[in-house]
């Protein structure tokens, strides 16, 4: 039987550079490799992976495989699938930690049937047992409204890690790694899928991820149209963005990419501003991080309101034009 | 050319009652009887993928679910609101499975079915949201699988697929048969029609238990985990919201604006 030994990061590239998730990864697997007194090795896939295998040892690796190869400029789970696949059964790893990211959340389950392990997606929190050395893996379930802690004796143990949920590393430029390249022969004739078109539908203004304020709606909002009219203004003048509950974006009164929650978009931003979103845990999962949340209802029994720091009960369409006029002349004085 | 599609289908507790109403209670979530059960939200979504095919082009709709103690009007809803099949693998072996043990018996329930072009899944249930399932019947049968599908076409013997990323869709070709894990997007499942419930109503599902798909007990539900649950918690949450009012509620607005300059956020 092998053995199973060391940390493994599934790592990812936006636009060329390391992804944030990925240096989250590697500072939560660096930890648990420590723990283990295991190495942590990344693995990188793409058409091009260039200095971002120099900032993977800078953010926490031992070794990096590098594998590029023209088939993974884009993402395909029947391409990747081959080089993880083998990627892992060469490395033979105890523990994989993967983004659940739109890669990750599709890559990972594949991944675990393959080799015939299990896989915990949305983990929050990982430690390792002192006892067993068996990884403790919590993440939420029933919506968010309970959490559970899964272990697995099958190995590889694999997990997938919601975004914003672990820290980096201080980036250091003096740690020492090894970059390995990697060559994996792609069969493209086993990729089942084409892809046809890319389409970017992202709205033009502020990134959601990226924005520090953020002015939701939820389904008290009634419609479509006072995303563009009252919680644009606000938003605009604090140079936020604008973000939905499910509902809206379900109901088609935002795009998709507006959507904040457990299936949606996960933020983080320094303040946000919940208006006529009753809650969900559902919800809440997607802006908990946010520093400070800020809660408008009409409904004073809301859940928002176990989650807010302040708040107004009260109807939007009264509090709000109210709300920004007055910010709007404190900002100005 | 008829599509034939097996759309899978979870029967759980509504996730859409309230966060107080969920307790753990002995490593159990429990419910007061109030909260009904449903099929799962992107299970729903999923059949009204099928539908959609199924209009456009013509087909059969087998729906398929796995649990114990299935509430036949709930899960029914899959007949009236169009599908020509209900199979239940019903059985108290099939508690409390993991993603794995649930896969597994899909997979070989749907070898059984025999003929499929598309099978349907949601992209995670309501209750446990893991989102494994979908692809782990497509690895175990050996078929390509596509998630986040908001829109799915047929045409000779490939669909063309809508997939979600995180800054707009792609659209991706896939060779049939695939599996197809659908996300919000797709439209909400349309409401049955007197006609369909009353058909659904005559219409009995075909239930299998372990035996009639060829697996052992031991080999599903809690049995066959690979993954073992060891705690299920609620942690503590300390409200601490300070509620600004005022005379109206427009002042509320105001004295928020001002309160919020005060503790330098905004």
């Amino acid at each position: 039987m092998a053995e199973y030994k060391g940390v493994l990061v599934c790592g990812e590239l936006a636009d060329g550079k390391l992804a944030s998730i990925t240096t989250e990864l590697l500072g939560c697997g660096r930890k648990l490799a420590d723990e283990l007194k295991e190495h942590l090795s990344c693995l990188l896939a793409s058409d091009a992976v260039g200095e971002a295998s120099k900032e993977a040892i800078a953010s926490g690796a031992d070794k990096v495989y590098v594998v590029e190869h023209p088939t993974l400029k884009e993402y395909q789970a029947d391409s990747y699938m081959q080089v993880a696949e083998k990627l892992a059964k060469d490395v033979s790893p105890r523990v994989i930690l993967i983004g659940q990211t739109s890669v990750g959340r599709d890559l990972a389950p594949r991944l675990a049937f393959r080799l015939g392990t299990s896989v915990t997606t949305d983990c929050l929190n990982l430690s390792i047992d002192a006892a067993t050395k068996l990884l403790v893996q919590t993440r939420p379930v029933y919506g968010g409204n309970a959490q559970a802690v899964f272990t697995s004796e099958s190995m590889p143990q694999i997990v997938t890690v919601r975004a914003k949920a672990m820290s980096p590393l201080e980036r250091d430029a003096s740690r020492k790694g090894e970059v390995i390249p990697t060559k994996i022969d792609i069969d493209t004739s086993k990729v089942r899928t084409k892809i046809l078109e890319t389409v970017k539908e992202e709205a033009v203004g502020i990134k959601l991820e990226d924005a520090p304020v953020i002015v939701s709606g939820g389904r008290g909002m009634g419609g479509p149209q006072p995303f563009q009219t009252i919680l644009k203004q606000l938003a605009d003048l604090l140079h936020g963005a604008v973000g939905a509950s499910r509902p809206p974006a379900d109901n088609g009164w935002v795009p998709e990419h507006l959507h904040i929650g457990l299936t949606g978009k996960i933020v983080a931003p320094d303040v946000y501003i919940a208006v006529a979103i009753s809650g969900a845990s559902q919800h809440t999962a997607g802006c908990s991080g946010s520093k400070h949340i800020i809660a408008i209802n009409k409904d004073p029994e809301a859940n928002i309101f176990r989650e807010a720091e302040f708040g107004v009960v009260g109807k939007y369409e009264e509090v709000l034009p109210a709300f920004t006029n007055k910010l709007k002349e404190l900002l100005a004085g | 050319m008829p599509v034939n599609m097996i759309v899978c289908c979870k029967q759980v507790p509504d996730p859409e009652a309230p966060p107080a109403v969920f307790k753990v209670v002995n490593n159990k979530m429990t419910l007061p009887p109030e909260v009904k059960p449903v099929i799962g939200q992107y299970e729903e979504f999923a059949l009204e993928a099928a539908l959609k095919i199924k209009d456009a082009t013509g087909g059969k709709i087998t729906a398929l679910s796995l649990g114990n103690n299935f509430v036949r009007d709930v899960i029914k809803k899959s007949l009236a609101v169009g599908a020509d099949e209900l199979v239940l693998l019903e059985d108290k072996a099939f508690e409390d499975g993991d993603s794995w043990s649930t896969a597994n018996a899909l997979a070989t329930a749907i070898k059984k079915i025999g003929t499929y072009d598309i099978i349907f899944c949601g992209r995670q249930s309501s209750d446990w949201d893991a989102g494994q399932v979908g692809l782990g019947v497509a690895e175990i049968l050996g078929i390509p699988a596509v998630t986040l599908a908001r829109k799915v076409e047929v045409s000779d013997g490939k669909a063309k697929v809508e997939r979600v990323i995180p800054d707009g869709y792609q659209v991706i070709e896939v060779t049939l048969p695939a599996v197809i894990i659908v996300t919000s997007g797709i439209g909400a499942l349309r409401y049955a029609t007197l006609k369909g419930i009353m058909a659904a109503a005559k219409k009995q599902p075909v239930v299998w238990k372990p035996a009639d798909i060829g697996l052992e007990p031991s080999q599903t539900g809690a049995a066959g985990r690979r993954s073992k649950l060891d705690k299920l918690f609620q942690p503590v949450k300390e409200s601490k919201c300070e509620i600004i009012e005022g005379e109206t509620v427009a002042e509320a607005g105001a004295k928020l604006a001002v309160r919020l300059r005060e503790a330098k956020l905004l």
